[in-house]
């Protein structure tokens, strides 16, 4: 369990996060998602204790972070992949993090050929990984202690289509089995794929939160596409129903569904299409959510 | 929330001598920590070398070797200590320590814990190096004084080893990246004695403040450590080490990690 509670950090006049309230419940995935600069990263340094907050608290298992005794055993944090020293092997980084949670070596190296770096890359040093090799070994690390919360930030940053479904199942089966995962990322398809939950955060405020169906199947009515679109219209009008025809023929109409496909059967229109309007989902979202807010300036 | 709270406290964080082995493992296990070692030893054994090759053979002692031989260690172990802090926060793996281990005042003494065990390791391969020095010297009949080095050298030069490990870390503290602690850790001594010894209304403080001088009695094989001496050398390593690692403390603890 993760709870942020109006967590404020200002430097200086700048405010880079403000007031930021969410709560991540065992067995969900919660997607944190917001434009550069957002305040994403910051919120997340100040949950891990890094980053002393302004004002507010954070909690991770009920107690601040900086309060868990091994917090490695309980939480597993990759705030920032390219953060290892170039000069020790990927091997030898999980070997020491091993050591200091007291965990066994043989778990960090079954770890490594887990997240898919074989004993040929463990060997290398991580000077000269792929962003994608180093988020993997990120992972890694992070599992390391067998956590029952998982912190990730950007995870997906880097990684090949092939390494994004695999952290995507990675992730799912680990909420799936109790755990709490807050996970932020751009890759707004993954999120989507992944997450229970959004967090958005634009200009260090949260502007939604909430479960997925909430937020993105708030945006409201449905598309219907027929072979005949004026004749679908035109009957879609004589309901009663507002009607916006799109160039390539397809129709939004501000109602469920069920009474779009009900005007069309007594029609015996031919559909092509019916679904809840909004086709970008998260993206559609987001765009509408962070567009009209300038973007913060860079500190 | 009681129950929850008791798990948080189990498994114990890591015990300080964990965190110390950890830490001295970071020390030697990359590149730059090797390369160092490996020049602390070359430099030592080039230094017995120069006492055996080209010093008049009077001054071919025991004591003198091992002296030599710990040139290295002087030079260039307290780079190694500044390296086991900046190294953190240039290459950011400091986000990975501070998050394993939130005591952050642990890890710092960690790293001093380590740095004086990896002094103590240098000194003794010093040792052999002086002693190999000493039996080449035999088998080249270049030497005949005695093999032994006074206890109390070998105390002092200890002392002087794991002092120079700490300034470096507390430099490194202090100014939490490489170059700038590397250049100041060697300039503001020197600066210091150029200035204590230029200037005369300065050299009374400098035999007080000035490492150099203050350390002297501890490497030289003729030196002695009076209480006046042990008084200049407290006074100085207040100035030189324990206010960089009081003010680097301060630093490391409220510093935010990114």
């Amino acid at each position: 369990m993760i709870e942020a509670d109006h967590l404020t950090k200002r430097y200086g006049d700048a405010t880079a996060v403000q007031d930021v309230t969410f709560r991540c419940e065992p067995g969900t995935v919660t997607g944190f998602l917001g434009p550069n600069g957002a305040g994403k990263s910051t919120t997340m340094r100040m949950i891990c204790g890094l980053t002393p907050p302004t004002s507010g608290a954070a909690r991770v298992l009920g107690v601040p972070y900086r309060r868990i005794a091994n917090p490695g055993r309980h939480v597993g944090v990759l705030l920032d992949a390219a953060a290892q020293h170039s000069g020790r092997t990927g091997r030898e980084t999980l070997a020491l993090s091993a050591h200091v949670l007291g965990v066994e070596r043989e778990r960090a190296e079954r770890l490594l050929r887990e997240v898919g770096l074989p004993a040929t890359a463990a060997r290398r040093r991580v000077g000269g990984y792929s962003l994608g090799m180093r988020q993997r070994l990120g992972i890694a690390q992070a599992l390391l202690g067998d956590p029952r919360v998982l912190i990730l930030d950007e995870p997906a940053n880097g990684l090949d289509p092939e390494g994004i479904h695999w952290m995507r199942t990675l992730l799912r089966d680990f909420a799936d089995r109790g755990g709490t995962v807050l996970l932020s990322s751009h890759l707004l398809r993954e999120v989507e794929a992944v997450a229970d939950r959004f967090v958005v955060i634009v200009g260090g405020r949260i502007v939604a939160q909430g479960d997925k169906r909430e937020l993105l199947g708030s945006s409201g009515g449905t598309l219907v596409r027929a072979v005949d679109p004026l004749g679908l219209e035109n009957a879609l009008k004589d309901a009663g129903l507002a009607v916006r025809r799109a160039a390539d023929g397809s129709l939004t109409v501000p109602a469920d569904s069920e009474t779009v496909g009900r005007v069309a059967a007594k029609t015996g229109a031919v559909l092509l299409e019916l679904r809840p309007a909004g086709e970008g989902g998260l993206e559609e979202l987001f765009l509408s959510l962070t567009a009209p807010e300038p973007k913060e300036t860079p500190r | 929330m009681t129950a929850l709270t008791i798990s948080v406290d189990r498994p114990a964080a890591p015990a300080l001598h964990t965190l110390t082995v950890v830490e001295l493992r970071k020390m030697v296990n990359t590149r730059a920590g090797r390369w160092l070692l490996v020049f602390v030893a070359l430099c030592g054994v080039a230094l017995v070398g120069v006492v055996l090759f080209a010093a008049p053979r009077a001054d071919r002692t025991m004591p003198e070797m091992y002296s030599a031989s710990l040139s290295g260690v002087a030079i260039l172990l307290p780079v190694l200590g500044v390296l086991s802090v900046t190294g953190e926060w240039s290459q950011r793996t400091a986000l990975t320590t501070f998050t394993l281990v939130p005591g952050r005042e642990r890890v710092i003494a960690a790293k001093l814990l380590a740095g004086a065990v990896l002094a103590t390791l240098c000194l003794a391969v010093s040792a052999v190096a002086a002693w190999t020095g000493r039996a080449l010297g035999a088998v080249l009949d270049r030497t005949d004084a005695g093999w032994g080095v006074p206890p109390s050298m070998l105390a002092s030069t200890l002392l002087l080893a794991v002092l120079g490990v700490w300034s470096g870390v507390a430099f490194g503290m202090l100014f939490l990246n490489t170059p700038l602690a590397i250049v100041l850790f060697f300039l503001l001594p020197i600066a210091w004695s150029v200035l204590g010894e230029t200037v005369n209304a300065l050299d009374g403080a400098a035999n007080w403040l000035d490492t150099a001088r203050t350390t002297a009695p501890l490497g030289d094989p003729e030196g002695e450590m009076t209480g006046r001496a042990w008084a200049r050398l407290a006074v100085s390593q207040a100035v030189w080490l324990l206010l960089p690692a009081a003010l680097g403390t301060m630093r490391v603890l409220r510093q935010e990690v990114k």
